[in-house]
């Protein structure tokens, strides 16, 4: 980072210093900033705390989603049933990124005689795109065991890990295809012209270009589906999500839910970070590119 | 350096705030029940809707609990608790009538099961929806003395080995379905312990659909609405016997905003029920003449 700094002349150097900085508080970043930054955000969420603890059903409230005696009963549960989420979306992401490049690499197939393929392509993202997950989930998970073919599957959690498979793909596939058309065109007529032929073109010269670029929406789609794990619970496995309601169920206490939760955050937001870490190296060495 | 310095004020500043924010909050008055004789008279309760008994309870309004059918133009599917048909049904309006009120005044509202025990002021005077009693639950609202005392229950797949068990030991590999909420899920992690994970549903709907596909083995819930399923509903399947109570009777109560007075005036109505054998000769009307399985041995 600050070898790559350094390289560049003295003045655009200050200015990327500053820049991250004062993208997130306001002004030039400098002491003033930071002082009407911090001032602010206390009167801000002082003023917040205030009308929630100063409201009349407070009490009430802090009982049914902040119990102590709650939380720690139900945490270590939770989190037990947590590992089947990563499981679920660790399983499903490893489906989603290799049959969404697929589904891209057909859609960007050029000629005519790729036309079906193209047209199975673009109906499939759509379709995917189109239904709600937890309606797939429970077409699937109920519907497919309903046929009573002795080869189908009857496992919730498989049908449940299939669906945001098939979900997911549609998305990352568009990424992907995102990617693919980003890269210019002059790459792959440079590649051809080396003697390269189609597919080596694409495998060698366009997919590395174009999923190193979509790295950061990637694992932007990635964190939507670690959330949306939480959805194969409506077809029976109990993940975090349904342990908290059950906890719930039993204590007629929120809390459980605010354990479910944390777990979640404790997960995705490092990735978001990673990713934001991850898009502005991307714009450092854009920018680096240009200079 | 600056920075961390400005990070640490913000910090402390806020610990301050919610420091401050939390000695600010008032102390609650709970009015506690306490009952007597006018206090009872329909014109001294307090209700949501004044001269209106408002009952909550799930849609659908399954049997043998409610019956009689749907209503034209009401929210509620495959029977309307209106209709004063079905065990629940039948016991809310004795109580009514025990309160001084007349058919008309009694109002049903559909009400999701959370919803019966979200904080803050509820929508109906008392729900009733096959909601056992637990102490941990009673911490949250106020539980009427029992209308029901429930067993759990067990529905298989006729063609199931399931389907012909006579004790919880051989239920130990199998895979169980329940919804989520009820009671069921307690007796089965503690008293049947199976190996595997039990699955758990939204609703009835979707365990009687994973029962049909062989998703599960058996499904638990409580033994009037299992012998609906398993002898009414399904056409392959049975119900296959009722599960024994294993440490206190689980028992069904109606459920009151905390502190709600009205839960004594409702206690008196139950207690004179019970005593005039009204309890007893519903029960019987509405699910012991239908409803009948072997116990299934500890």
């Amino acid at each position: 980072m600050d070898h790559e700094q350094g390289a560049r002349p003295p003045d655009q150097a200050v200015a990327a210093a500053g820049s991250r900085r004062s993208r997130i508080l306001g002004g030039d970043g400098g002491t003033r900033s930071i002082l009407i930054a911090t001032a602010s955000t206390v009167v801000f969420f002082a003023l917040i705390a205030v009308i929630v603890v100063t409201s009349p059903g407070w009490p009430e409230v802090k009982k049914a989603f902040f119990d102590p005696e709650v939380f720690a009963d139900s945490f270590p549960g939770i989190a037990e049933a947590f590992l089947l989420n990563i499981r679920i979306f660790m399983i499903a992401e490893a489906i989603i990124l290799v049959f969404a490049l697929l589904i891209a690499v057909l859609r960007s197939l050029p000629g005519p005689v790729f036309f079906p393929l193209r047209v199975l392509a673009i109906a499939y993202t759509d379709l995917f795109r189109g239904v709600p997950t937890i309606l797939v989930i429970f077409l699937l998970g109920f519907g497919a065991p309903a046929l009573q073919l002795s080869w189908v599957p009857t496992d919730p959690l498989f049908w449940g890990i299939v669906a945001l498979a098939l979900v997911y793909s549609a998305y990352v596939a568009e990424v992907y295809r995102a990617g693919i058309e980003s890269v210019h065109p002059s790459q792959d007529a440079a590649a051809r012209s080396l003697g390269l032929g189609r597919v080596q073109s694409l495998r060698y010269v366009i997919l590395p270009q174009a999923v190193r670029r979509v790295v950061p929406p990637l694992l932007n789609d990635f964190i939507g589906l670690q959330k949306d794990s939480a959805l194969v619970a409506l077809i029976g496995p109990v993940e975090a999500f349904r342990q908290a309601q059950i906890d719930e169920a039993a204590t007629f206490n929120f809390t459980p839910y605010l354990a479910t939760a944390l777990l979640f955050i404790l997960i995705t937001v490092p990735l978001a970070r990673f990713t934001d870490w991850l898009i502005a190296r991307d714009r450092r060495r854009q920018l680096a590119g240009h200079a | 350096m600056r920075r961390w310095f400005a990070t640490s004020i913000v910090i402390a500043l806020a610990a301050v705030a919610a420091g401050c924010g939390g000695g600010a909050s008032g102390t609650t008055t709970e009015s506690q029940g306490t009952t007597s004789a006018d206090m009872c008279a329909k014109d001294q309760l307090k209700l949501v809707t004044p001269g209106t008994l408002t009952i909550g309870t799930g849609n659908p309004a399954y049997p043998p609990w409610y019956e009689g059918g749907e209503i034209l133009g009401s929210p509620f599917k495959v029977n309307d608790p209106s209709t004063g048909e079905g065990y629940e049904s039948a016991v809310a309006y004795a109580i009514a009538k025990r309160l001084d009120f007349a058919k008309p005044d009694v109002k049903w509202i559909a009400v999701p099961f959370n919803l019966t025990f979200r904080p803050g002021p509820k929508n109906f005077d008392f729900a009733m929806q096959q909601i056992s009693y637990s102490k941990k639950r009673a911490e949250a609202v106020d539980f009427s003395d029992s209308y029901y005392d429930v067993n759990q229950a067990l529905v298989a797949l006729k063609d199931k080995p399931l389907a012909n068990v006579t004790s919880i030991a051989e239920l130990k590999d199998e895979e169980l379905g329940l919804v989520v909420g009820t009671t069921s899920y307690q007796y089965i992690i503690d008293n049947i312990r199976p190996n595997k994970q039990p699955l758990v549903f939204d609703t009835l709907d979707a365990n009687v659909a994973a029962l049909k596909n062989g998703q599960i083995d058996g499904l638990v819930t409580d033994f009037p609405s299992a012998y609906y399923i398993g002898n009414v509903q399904l056409s392959n399947a049975k119900i296959v016997g009722r599960f024994p109570t294993i440490g206190s009777q689980e028992y069904f109560g109606l459920t009151f905003e905390k502190g709600n007075p009205l839960v004594g005036c409702v206690n008196k109505a139950i207690e004179a029920l019970r005593a005039d054998g009204t309890l007893k000769q519903l029960e019987q009307q509405w699910i012991t003449s239908k409803a009948h399985a072997p116990l299934i041995k500890q």
